[in-house]
């Protein structure tokens, strides 16, 4: 196995893969990359499985030395990228040989960038999943001095692949959603500030929930604790909205007002604390 | 019983949550897990997960060929009315739990507020047989009903940054195990060895949604000895088939 040595980790960067599926029995959180269409796209860029192993990289991002020739690919937010001193783009395959150091500089757009690698990265599964979380894989994000495992790259074939993607403004500032379960039971002035409101994103937002500093009314008691999964959005009794993220537990006890979309978890995935967002509400 | 027809709505593009409206007991549990093994039985032949909670399903199918609408209404059209109560086939096991002050936090507060001596409080936690509705909050933390009235508190008022591995505690009218070291705002009373999750095992934890538990007390020596078990591999867990 060859590895890719962590030289600095960033704010917050994980691996993460499509989550694990099959143990909310057990009540451990789903987990997975925040943002599925970038990393689908990173690993279809490489002819890689959809559910290959990414890193999820966070508003700062790592730098990273190769110690074996791979092929790569990030998607997502756009960093100022370099591969040594040569710029990179996004959405781009590139070929890395031994002693190559990537450095993520500046955020320019967007949150969260996904670096995919040829094969994807093979640490341990643990519940049939890579993705990383406290408690359930040994660290819950990438450290300095990791050494990350992958096959090293044997042909050049897919360099300078390119795929068209929707990708303007990151998705945009519209939150696909449905009406969630408590949704009927809400009275129709917080239904209406739910339609038309706008949302800022708070500081404390992380992988198991983003949280809206704006606070509507909320007359609704909390639920009998019932089934939640990430996109769904759920009502404080200080009546502050919290949209349930992939690292989310499998039950609740608050209302959930409304369900996000997989397009409406991606692009929310790309906002910044402090953004503004309108949920875009698709009724049945 | 209260069997009858859930409301059944779509949560998100992959799942279907199914809903009822019945009281939390024993009996209606068996019915929703009766329920739960009959669905995938006759009337779901996609690859799905399945969580239920006290009274819920949430249905997730997992392969992205599947239509939603379509699983959407073939559960529609499910005679919910007639779907008996099965054996489930489910254990009881037997927790250690050990009482001594050094883990029992909150047993003095506890005493105080319930006007309750400490014996009394260890003799009505372990004297009930307790249900495992589900699990959820944390890997491996069973939601547990059946606890004695008598010993209801609320939370904590701060809660704690951190509580070891293994810490019992209550909060309202349930009792619980902390299965891993976690900022915790439940009242402690005691400490159980049991390791109740391990992700490095295909079945992470030993028990289901239907299966029965019920404490006994051990004393600070048993408590140590019975983790020196544990590590080493040679503690047997205490189970009856019902």
């Amino acid at each position: 196995m060859s590895e890719v040595e962590v030289l600095k980790p960033g704010l917050y960067t994980s691996i993460q893969d499509l989550g694990r599926m099959q143990s909310a029995v057990y009540g451990v959180p789903r987990s997975g990359v925040m943002d599925s269409l970038a990393a689908r796209k990173a690993n279809l860029l490489l002819n890689n499985s959809p559910d290959a192993a990414v890193l999820e990289i966070t508003m700062t991002g790592p730098q990273l030395r190769f110690q074996a020739e791979a092929q790569i690919a990030v998607c997502g937010a756009t960093f100022e990228l370099k591969l040594n001193d040569r710029p990179l783009e996004g959405s781009k395959v590139y070929s890395c040989v031994t002693g190559d150091v990537l450095t993520f500089g500046g955020l320019k757009q967007g949150f969260r960038a996904y670096l995919a690698i040829n094969g994807g990265f093979r640490s341990p599964e643990i519940l049939h999943s890579r993705s990383q979380y406290a408690g359930i894989t040994p660290k819950s994000r990438v450290e300095k001095g990791d050494h990350l495992p992958f096959v090293a790259a044997t042909t050049e074939k897919n360099s300078g692949a390119r795929v068209q993607f929707p990708e303007t403004g990151i998705y945009k500032n519209n939150i696909e959603a449905f009406p969630g379960p408590e949704w009927e039971l809400l009275e129709a002035s917080v239904r209406e500030q739910l339609t038309n409101g706008s949302f800022t994103l708070l500081p404390t937002s992380n992988r198991m929930a983003i949280g809206f500093k704006e606070a509507v009314g909320n007359e609704l008691k909390g639920i009998t604790t019932g089934p939640v999964i990430p996109g769904t959005v759920q009502l404080t009794p200080g009546g502050n909205l919290i949209a349930l993220m992939r690292d989310c537990q499998v039950t609740g006890g608050y209302p959930r007002v409304l369900q996000l979309s997989e397009l409406g978890i991606c692009t929310l995935a790309q906002k910044r604390p402090g953004e503004g967002i309108q949920f875009s509400l698709a009724l049945e | 019983m209260i069997p009858q027809k859930p409301k059944i709505s779509r949560l998100g593009e992959r799942a279907v949550l199914l809903q009822w409206d019945f009281t939390i007991t024993p009996e209606n549990l068996n019915w929703l897990l009766s329920v739960k093994d009959f669905l995938l039985q006759n009337a779901i032949q996609s690859k799905v997960e399945v969580i239920n909670t006290y009274n819920s399903f949430l249905i997730t199918y997992l392969s992205s060929i599947d239509s939603v609408y379509d699983a959407l209404k073939r559960l529609q059209s499910v005679d919910f009315a007639n779907i008996p109560t099965t054996d489930l086939q489910r254990k009881t096991y037997h927790l250690p739990v050990c009482y001594d002050a050094e883990f029992g936090l909150d047993l003095e507060e506890l005493s105080f507020a319930n006007k309750l001596k400490i014996p009394e409080i260890i003799e009505l936690h372990t004297r009930p047989i307790y249900t495992v509705y589900f699990m959820g909050f944390l890997p491996g933390f069973l939601y547990l009903g059946g606890m004695d009235e008598r010993l209801r508190i609320s939370r904590k008022k701060t809660p704690r940054q951190s509580v070891v591995k293994g810490a019992v505690g209550i909060a309202e009218n349930q009792t619980g195990i902390y299965p891993n070291s976690s900022p915790a705002g439940w009242q402690i009373i005691g400490n159980c060895p049991v390791e109740l999750f391990n992700p490095q095992r295909e079945i992470p934890c030993p028990f289901q949604a239907g299966d029965r538990i019920q404490f006994f007390a051990v004393s600070k020596a048993e408590h140590q000895e019975l983790q020196e078990q544990i590590k080493a591999g040679t503690f047997q867990l205490k189970m009856q088939k019902r």
